[in-house]
C-alpha cells in the first residue's frame, strides 16, 4: 500500500470505515509529507497539526464513520476565516499582528461538522489577487511538478497541497479563475459552483459579486462528495440559493451518448501552446468517441471579458479593501498626525502592490464622471458576455475549452507585467462574470511533464451535468493516476 | 479618455488613502495607464441597448426576520482583534481632528 495522505476521499473513507487505517494515522502521514515536502513547495504557511491529531484521536475513539468525511484531513486556503486560527490573507496588513479570527466560514463550519479535520492553512495571492501565488506576504508557492514554475493563483497552496499528497482534499474560492487556474496547473480537480451555490460568510471578500466557493480535490468523484457538504442556502450569506442540494454523488454515472458539447472557436488563440491545444483537442475526440457531440459555437464577446473582468474586480476590490484601516484589526503603526494620516500609514505599510494597483484602478474607475464610462460600461458588457454563454446553452448542454493557454510558467517570469498575468485567466473569467460553473480535469500532460487542464463549463446550477461529464472523462482517461515525482 | 499624469496618481493614491514616494508614482503611473488602455477597448461596444448586471444570478432582496442573533462571537471577542487600545468597549483611535 502506498502513503495514506496519497490516498482520495473515498478511499480513505472506505478504509477508515473497514477499520484498515485510523484517522489518526492519516493524518500523521500528511503532516509527515508536508514536514518533508513543504520546504520545496510553501504551500502551507499556518499548521494546525497539535489540534488536528488531537480531532483524529478524538475522533478515532468515537469511530464512527458514517460521513465520507470523517476523519479525512484538508487544507483551507489562507482567505477564510477559521475561529482561533490565524487567518491572514496572505496580507501583511492582517499578518503583523496575526489576525486571529473570533468566527468561522460556514465552509470550513460545514466540513468540520461533518467531520473534517483542518490541518492548516494554504498558500495564496495577497487576498487572492494574483494568478501565481507571487502575491503574498510569505512568498510563492512553487509546482509540484517542476519546482522552478509557479502552482498558479490565487489558490495555489491548495492546489499545491493536493497535487503533492500533503492532504487528502482541499478548499479554495474563485473570482475569476483562482480555483480552476492553479488546480490545472498542479494536475488535480478544480470546480467552481454557480455564484451562490456555495456561502461566502467568512471567506475575506475580493468581488462580491463574482467570488466563489469550492473545492480542490484529487479525483471527480472526491469533488462531489465535498460539493455535498459545502452547497446549499446559507442564512449568513443572503446571496446563496435557495434550492435543493442533490447528492452529487449519485449523479456522476451514466454516459455522455447524446450530450451536446460546443467548442467556442474564440477559445483556441494564438500564441496557445500547441501541445495544450492538441491535449484539449483529443479530449473533445475522446468524448464524442463516447457518443456526445462536437458542436463548434462562438461567443462573439470572448474578447472583451479580461477587461471587464479588469473593472468590475478592482472596482469591488477598492470597497472591499476599505476595512483594513487598522481599527478593528491588522497593522498598526504607533505614530500618526491624525485619523487620516493613521489609514495612510497602515494601509502603505500593509498592502502590497498588486492589492494597491487594484485598489487605485478601482477607484478610478468608480470616481465621478468616470463611473459611467468604466463601471457602468463594464456592467452592460458582463451583461453581453452573459447572454453569449445563454444563447450557446440553447445549443449545447456544455462548454469545452482549455483551462489555460500555456502551461504553469516559471517563477518570476510575469514579473512587471501586470496585463500578461491578468490575461493568465483569459479562459476562466467569464464563469467569474456569469456566475456560471466551471470544471478543470487533467486531460494530458506537457512533453516537459508539466499537467494540461480540461475545462468544462455550464449553465447556472447545472453542477451535476458538469462533474457527471467530468467524472466519466477522468474514468475512461489514465491522467488523474500520474503522480509528481518529490 | 485622460492618461493619468504623475499628479493624477498622487490624487487617487489620495482618494485611496494610500502614501506613495516619487518613486513608486514613477513605477505605478505607467503601468496603471497601461491598464487604462487596455480595458479602454470596452468603449468599442455598442452597450446602447443593455441593462447592466450587478448580480450574475438574479436573486433580489432576500427578507429575513429582524431577531437578534445571539450564537454569533461576543462583543469583547470582537474588540480583542483591534490592535488599539480599549477603553470601556470603545476603541480608542488616533484623533480625527489632529
Amino acid at each position: 500500500m502506498g502513503k495514506p495522505c496519497a490516498l482520495t476521499i473515498a478511499e480513505a473513507h472506505s478504509k477508515l470505515k473497514n477499520k484498515e487505517i485510523t484517522s489518526v494515522q492519516l493524518v500523521q502521514s500528511c503532516i509527515d509529507r508536508i514536514e518533508s515536502i513543504d520546504d520545496a513547495l510553501n504551500a502551507v504557511i499556518y499548521r494546525n497539526f497539535k489540534r488536528a491529531l488531537e480531532q483524529a484521536k478524538k475522533i478515532d475513539a468515537e469511530g464512527k464513520f458514517d460521513h465520507p468525511l470523517t476523519g479525512i484531513p484538508f487544507l483551507a486556503k489562507d482567505n477564510f476565516c477559521e475561529k482561533g486560527i490565524p487567518s491572514t490573507g496572505c496580507s501583511n496588513v492582517l499578518r503583523d499582528k496575526e489576525y486571529v479570527p473570533p468566527f468561522e466560514s460556514t465552509s470550513t463550519q460545514r466540513l468540520k461538522d461533518a467531520g473534517a479535520i483542518s490541518l492548516g492553512k494554504t498558500n495564496t495571492d495577497e487576498f487572492t489577487m494574483g494568478a501565481s501565488t507571487e502575491t503574498s506576504c510569505y512568498g510563492v508557492t512553487r509546482n509540484p511538478w517542476d519546482t522552478t514554475r509557479v502552482a498558479g493563483g490565487s489558490s495555489g497552496g491548495s492546489a499545491a497541497g493536493v497535487g503533492s499528497d500533503e492532504c487528502i482534499f482541499a478548499v479554495g474560492s474563485d473570482t475569476g479563475g483562482s480555483i480552476r487556474q492553479p488546480a490545472g496547473f498542479c494536475g488535480c480537480v478544480g470546480f467552481r459552483a454557480t455564484y451562490g451555490r456555495t456561502s461566502r460568510f467568512g471567506v475575506m471578500s475580493m468581488a462580491s459579486s463574482l467570488d466563489s466557493i469550492g473545492p480542490i480535490c484529487k479525483t471527480v468523484e472526491d469533488t462531489a462528495i465535498v460539493m455535498n457538504t459545502l452547497a446549499g442556502l446559507d442564512p449568513l450569506d443572503a446571496t446563496t440559493g435557495d434550492l435543493p442540494v442533490p447528492d452529487y454523488t449519485k449523479a456522476i454515472s451514466g454516459d455522455v451518448k447524446g450530450l451536446k458539447i460546443g467548442i467556442p472557436k474564440e477559445y483556441f488563440i494564438d500564441g496557445m501552446d500547441p501541445e495544450v491545444e492538441s491535449a484539449v483537442r483529443s479530449a473533445a475526440t475522446h468524448l464524442e468517441s463516447m457518443g456526445a457531440e462536437i458542436i463548434d459555437i462562438s461567443l462573439p464577446h470572448t474578447d472583451y471579458a479580461v477587461a471587464t473582468y479588469y473593472v468590475i474586480t478592482p472596482s469591488e476590490v477598492s470597497s472591499n479593501m476599505a476595512r483594513y484601516d487598522g481599527i478593528r484589526y491588522g497593522h498598526t503603526v504607533q505614530k500618526a498626525d491624525d485619523l487620516v494620516d493613521y489609514y495612510h500609514q497602515v494601509r502603505t505599510e500593509g498592502f502590497g502592490d498588486e492589492v494597491k494597483r487594484r485598489i487605485m484602478i478601482g477607484t478610478y474607475a468608480l470616481s465621478a464622471g468616470y463611473y459611467d464610462a468604466y463601471y457602468r460600461q463594464a456592467q452592460k458588457v458582463r451583461t453581453l458576455i452573459i447572454k453569449d454563454f445563454e444563447e450557446a446553452y440553447k445549443k449545447v448542454d456544455i462548454v469545452l475549452t482549455p483551462t489555460y493557454p500555456t502551461p504553469a510558467f516559471t517563477v518570476g517570469a510575469l514579473d512587471g507585467d501586470p496585463i500578461a498575468m491578468y490575461l493568465q485567466d483569459i479562459f476562466l473569467v467569464a464563469q467569474g462574470l456569469s456566475g456560471m460553473p466551471g470544471i478543470t480535469v487533467p486531460c494530458g500532460f506537457c512533453k516537459n511533464n508539466l499537467p494540461i487542464g480540461l475545462h468544462l463549463s455550464g449553465p447556472h446550477w447545472s453542477e451535476e451535468l458538469l462533474l457527471k461529464v467530468a467524472h466519466i472523462y477522468e474514468k475512461s482517461t489514465e491522467w488523474a493516476e500520474k503522480r509528481p515525482n518529490l | 479618455m485622460a492618461t493619468l499624469s504623475d499628479d493624477d496618481v498622487r490624487h487617487i493614491a489620495k482618494l485611496c488613502r494610500l502614501n506613495l514616494s516619487d518613486k513608486e508614482v514613477q513605477k505605478f503611473a505607467p503601468e496603471l495607464n497601461d491598464i487604462l488602455t487596455y480595458i479602454e477597448k470596452l468603449q468599442e461596444v455598442d452597450t446602447s441597448s443593455v441593462e447592466p448586471t450587478p448580480q450574475p444570478t438574479g436573486i433580489v432582496n432576500r427578507f429575513r426576520e429582524d431577531e437578534i442573533v445571539s450564537d454569533g462571537p461576543t462583543p469583547e471577542e470582537l474588540l480583542g482583534t483591534s490592535p488599539l487600545p480599549i477603553i470601556d468597549h470603545q476603541i480608542q483611535t488616533p484623533s480625527a481632528h489632529g
